[in-house]
């Protein structure tokens, strides 16, 4: 979609000039709100129906997670998991796993290919598969572990929040889908009102630790959750506290690789004046050797 | 008087260290390609992005076996030895051009001899870190924070060897009539004398 949103794409991989700003668009953000879940899988089908995809049929580990993790065929997924936060108080907590859309996002900061990893001006953040070289940087800059590299194209798949849809001005697939209306779609700030009013009810409920998720280290995030214990997001299947981007990458992809750069252009510099300068060394018979 | 020739590196290692320097160039300017954005374009050397990902390990690891064999013939003569020491001592004089105020070294002076373990070290860090993100082979098998550390040192370690390779490329150009020594593996007396005068006796004794 790069190619007919260009106006629209705020960040781009690999590219170390300005992105065009003269439109800007409406940020946007999902809201999946983890209290109203019933873990039907709808948006799990919807996702799979609307982007054509179709894993493999895999086996069961005792968990109502099928399949058991992201691929490149299952770009979201359920996670069921079952916690005592109140000891015999059984909770089961159901997260929809995908991509985060991060605000700074560690897949596209580490991303070598131009152009491979977008960032939409509404915030979406996108695969251009076009320009993926299958080097698997994204998996490694990614805070959540979203990415998946297939084994048969080589290519890294994640969630695109329906870009395409939400291009023409639909919602998303899963949230279209989505019977309870625990999956909303709009604006980021009618997103975090509506987040807010979801957690006033809860903590009236007795959900105290009620809160929204949309972690401040990778800048907020375009998908947000409402979660009952906000102040222990690693319950809903380890989703991290505070996740951000790897200082390991930020350092490499910030500062130390122009200043590598400018090293080894430097040392080439630095030898040629310093040839320039001293002369070459020559040996003290060489016209006679030669003759 | 027509100063002799004395022969410095045998055919085998000749053709063996021209092997490693078109691998380098190869690897080199294809992993460029992932560093920095500005160098993306050396991928067209190699057919697009694609092409230059799946390539580059593969010229790395030749790259890298090829090393072994001039490892196995040279690191005997690259020890370090407390002459070393004194050379290093005396490295600013070298710079300035100050040839008479340098020990006599051996076949090799310390400025080669540390080249040679930069490069030996720097190779076995990109192979040990290269193939922990080897897509699609083995990068699956390594933790992600382990692929993390390894992108950046793999990183790193070309860097170091670039910038080893540049000071190699640059004393045979400064140091006239040491390229010959790779191009047809014998240098003059007089080269050997003025740049190593120990390993100049060493040939010439008993002659």
């Amino acid at each position: 979609m790069s190619s007919l949103q260009s106006l629209d794409i705020a960040k781009r991989s690999a590219t170390t000039t300005p992105p065009p700003q003269a439109r800007r668009g409406v940020e946007v953000a999902k809201l999946i709100d983890v209290s109203s879940c019933i873990g039907c899988k709808a948006c799990q089908v919807a996702c799979m129906q609307w982007n054509e995809l179709r894993d493999d049929v895999g086996d069961n580990a005792g968990t109502y997670d099928n399949p058991r993790d992201l691929t490149p065929q299952s770009w979201t997924v359920m996670r069921y998991s079952e916690v005592e936060v109140v000891e015999d108080k059984l909770e089961w907590l159901i997260r929809k796993d995908g991509c985060m859309h991060c605000e700074d996002p560690g897949c596209l900061k580490s991303c070598p290919a131009p152009g491979a990893i977008v960032k939409y001006t509404n915030g979406i953040v996108d695969f251009i598969s076009e320009h993926c070289v299958g080097c698997g940087n994204c998996v490694t800059g990614c805070p959540f572990d979203v990415p998946r590299i297939s084994k048969t194209d080589n290519k890294a798949y994640k969630c695109s929040l329906c870009s395409d849809r939400v291009g023409v001005s639909l919602e998303p697939a899963c949230v279209k889908a989505c019977p309870t209306g625990a999956i909303r779609f709009g604006a980021k700030e009618d997103m975090l009102d509506y987040g807010a009013e979801r957690v006033a009810d809860l903590k009236e409920r007795g959900y105290q630790q009620a809160g929204v998720y949309d972690p401040s280290g990778v800048g907020g995030t375009h998908v947000v959750y409402v979660l009952q214990h906000a102040d222990k997001p690693e319950l809903y299947h380890g989703l991290p506290k505070d996740p951000k981007i790897s200082p390991l990458v930020s350092l490499w992809k910030g500062a130390a690789k122009p200043l590598a750069v400018a090293a080894m252009i430097g040392a080439v510099v630095a030898g040629f004046f310093h040839y320039m300068k001293v002369g070459p060394v020559e040996s003290k018979d060489e016209d006679k050797a030669d003759a | 008087m027509a100063s002799k020739l004395l022969q410095r590196y045998s055919d085998g290692e000749r053709m063996n260290h021209w092997v490693i320097a078109l691998l380098f160039i190869a690897a080199g300017l294809s992993g460029l390609a992932f560093f920095h954005p500005s160098l993306f374009f050396l991928s067209n050397l190699f057919g697009g992005g694609v092409w230059a990902r799946i390539l580059h390990p593969f010229m790395g690891v030749a790259m890298v076996l090829a090393f072994v064999g001039m490892f196995v013939r040279l690191w005997r003569e690259n020890l370090l030895t407390d002459a070393d020491r004194e050379w290093v001592k005396h490295s600013g004089d070298m710079l300035r051009g100050n040839k008479a105020a340098m020990p006599p070294v051996g076949k090799y002076n310390a400025g080669q001899k540390g080249v040679f373990w930069l490069m030996a070290v720097s190779l076995l860090a990109l192979l040990l870190t290269g193939i922990m993100f080897w897509q699609p082979w083995f990068a699956d098998s390594f933790p992600i924070l382990a692929r993390r550390f390894a992108v950046v040192i793999h990183a790193a370690s070309a860097v170091a060897l670039i910038l080893g390779v540049i000071m190699h490329v640059y004393a045979a150009i400064w140091v006239k009539g040491t390229v010959r020594a790779m191009t047809r593996g014998t240098v003059t007396e007089a080269w050997a004398r003025q740049n190593h005068p120990l390993w100049h006796k060493e040939m010439t004794r008993g002659k």
